[in-house]
């Protein structure tokens, strides 16, 4: 225990030791639990239901879009700006790829989903940019500049079909939605998991040889044990209900639906771009002090213009994942979306005055929303009721937020 | 020490500048200039023009017109890190520095290390920055904790060592004691003494003249955007240079 004895926390009290030792984030922890309380609140109201591999597999499903939308509105959250537009550019581009997929491109071949997808993602950066343009170089505040952005695009994407819905589309694209073959299965599933696991040792390891080299104390073995162990467990966990849920009047499992692992990319992605990159660096150092930023020599507007194209990016994903799972492109999809991004970022611990805001965080901020969504649908609330008791949550989830952290200041 | 040793030339000339904001002219037709190992003080009321003529040096505003030489050389000074890049570092009286991100984080901002794979090396970064802090502050502990968490003393300190830390040869000190109590104060006063006899020039903009007797070399002194003029410390009394500050008038024995 000599490297407990060195470490800072150690000075403190008993409760501290341990939350020293063990460097974990109280925050998410207190989220986490939070979200279990509402699924064993929710699975003991519904006698069961809530609590099976069925109904968690389309939670997760139902998490991808606006799960992948919120890796990327952490940022724009971060640097003291708010996206209002991502649910109508989500639309526009999935119209926009539907209508690639089945008016443009030749139908059957093997590049029509793919082409279609990279335009669209391509028309994604190129929206997000220049909003970003519009409000780094020009100075019109980003609320009005995505306020403009949400009339916009909802408005071209009816205009491209004077309204029409479009259908069918690319067979191989539908699998991104997660439908009936939409999963990987359960051998992929477990080799996603063990890629996982790996990947979490080897960051583990890596992590603390670098610490070490330079004499830093380091947590105790059995404090980072301990926290892999609880990741490792979750993985495994994850892995292990994914798969318990068969395709209908199969016994195939269905495994980890595609969607979800795309929001999985995007989760592991946007952590590494805020944790480890200079730019993710520079996004939070703008969100502290854009004056400071500028002083050391960041380019600022570049660095939110970037951040702005990255959230037109992740909202040209969402809207194919969408898009793929409706197996249409119509003109309202997407509607109102942004409010739940928006929340789910916020709920994660995104602060509305900018700087402070974790991927990690905001994904079980998503989880949450959703499955307080989905609990109510169980339940047979009636949606203007489900809205009711969404909005009561959010304010009441940032009013915890903000008490907890002034009184630790 | 006298400000021009036989054969050394000045470290920076700013020469003629001048910058407006719409019609207000900041500063106005202004020549300073700084020798290695030199202290020379900017003194002046509120909205006098030190800030915005240091500021050209360090990049953050540019000169609408004027030339300012480092080693007798003409430089562009377009940003900040042109100005870095020149060995000119500033300490700036709001510190600049991003509130939630640690000590380590915020003295390499815009300059970090980074791994053979191009990622951030916190762990370097915050062994070299423990070095750079506790050289200055022994009793600084709280690294790793966002600098809002910290007292006005460990702010200074991190803004310091951000300077120092880059083998800065001209230093720019805006009210670097503003925040400080009478033990940090007289720390920062002995810095300045060591980083002088390092032969680092220094740019000391202060209100309190007291300090200022007690460093600087020569005294600069600005009133509406204009130089009333510049003298070297012992030859004034501290009611000549409050003269110049007052009434913007010239004591008899310009130097």
């Amino acid at each position: 225990m000599m490297s407990l004895a060195q470490s800072p926390a150690a000075h403190k009290g008993g409760a501290r030791d341990l939350k020293g030792a063990l460097e974990v984030d109280l925050r998410l922890l207190a989220m986490i639990a939070a979200v279990a309380v509402i699924w064993v609140g929710f699975d003991l109201l519904t006698d069961g239901i809530f609590l099976t591999a069925r109904n968690l597999w389309n939670l997760a499903v139902q998490t991808s879009v606006v799960g992948i939308m919120t890796t990327g509105m952490v940022l724009v959250i971060v640097t003291r700006h708010i996206d209002l537009s991502v649910g109508s550019v989500l639309g526009f581009v999935g119209m926009v790829m539907a209508v690639l997929q089945a008016q443009i491109l030749p139908i059957g071949t093997g590049w029509n989903w793919s082409a279609s997808l990279a335009l669209g993602l391509g028309l994604g950066v190129v929206i997000g940019g220049a909003q970003g343009w519009w409000i780094a170089h020009r100075g019109v505040p980003s609320f009005i500049v995505t306020l403009g952005g949400l009339l916009i695009f909802r408005g071209l994407a009816w205009t491209i079909t004077e309204g029409q819905t479009v259908a069918p589309l690319d067979e191989t694209f539908q699998l991104m939605g997660g439908g009936l073959l939409g999963s990987i299965g359960a051998f992929w599933s477990w080799m996603v998991g063990a890629a996982g696991i790996v990947l979490v040792l080897v960051r583990t390891v890596m992590a603390r040889r670098r610490r070490q080299r330079y004499g830093f104390a380091v947590r105790p073995i059995w404090a980072e044990l301990l926290v892999a162990a609880s990741i490792v467990g979750a993985i495994v966990g994850f892995v292990v209900v994914m798969n318990a849920y068969d395709r209908p009047r199969t016994d195939i499992s269905q495994g980890i639906p595609i969607p979800v692992l795309i929001l999985i990319g995007a989760v592991i992605i946007m952590s590494a771009v805020t944790k480890v990159t200079k730019f993710g660096r520079y996004v939070f150092a703008i969100g502290g002090n854009p004056e400071a930023a500028q002083l050391a020599g960041i380019n600022t507007r570049l660095v939110i213009m970037a951040v702005f194209a990255l959230m037109g990016l992740l909202a040209g994903i969402a809207g194919a994942v969408q898009t793929a799972r409706l197996n249409a492109g119509a003109n309202s999809t997407g509607e109102l979306l942004e409010l739940s991004v928006i929340a789910a970022a916020v709920i994660g611990g995104s602060s509305l005055a900018g700087g402070t805001g974790t991927i990690s965080g905001a994904i079980v901020g998503a989880v949450f929303m959703q499955s307080l969504q989905s609990g109510m649908i169980l339940l047979g609330l009636p949606t203007p009721m489900q809205n009711v008791v969404i909005g009561l949550v959010l304010i009441l989830a940032v009013w915890i937020d903000t008490s907890y952290q002034r009184r630790r200041l | 020490m006298t400000s021009s040793p036989m054969g050394v030339g000045p470290l920076v000339e700013m020469r003629n500048i001048s910058i407006h904001f719409g019609g207000i002219k900041a500063v106005d037709d202004v020549s300073i200039d700084l020798y290695p190992g030199e202290v020379v003080a900017l003194l002046g009321h509120n909205g006098a023009g030190k800030s915005t003529l240091v500021k050209v040096l360090s990049g953050a505003y540019r000169a609408n017109s004027g030339q300012i030489l480092i080693d007798g050389r003409t430089v562009e000074i377009g940003s900040p890190r042109d100005a870095k890049a020149l060995g000119i570092e500033t300490i700036y009286q709001t510190l600049a520095l991003a509130e939630n991100i640690d000590a380590p984080g915020n003295l390499f901002l815009g300059r970090e290390l980074t791994t053979p794979w191009g990622t951030l090396d916190d762990a370097a970064m915050e062994h070299a920055a423990r070095q750079a802090i506790l050289e200055l502050n022994p009793n600084f502990t709280r690294i790793k904790e966002p600098v809002k968490n910290l007292s006005g003393g460990q702010r200074q300190s991190v803004a310091i060592a951000r300077a120092l830390h880059f083998k800065a040869r001209i230093l720019i000190m805006d009210e670097p004691t503003a925040a400080l109590g009478p033990h940090e104060t007289r720390q920062v006063a002995d810095l300045i003494t060591r980083l002088k006899a390092k032969g680092i020039g220094i740019f000391l903009i202060s209100h309190d003249i007291h300090d200022v007797f007690s460093l600087a070399d020569r005294i600069s002194v600005m009133k509406n955007g204009k130089l009333v003029g510049t003298v070297r410390t012992q030859d004034v009394t501290q009611d000549d240079v409050l003269g110049m500050i007052i009434l913007g008038k010239r004591p008899k024995i310009a130097a």
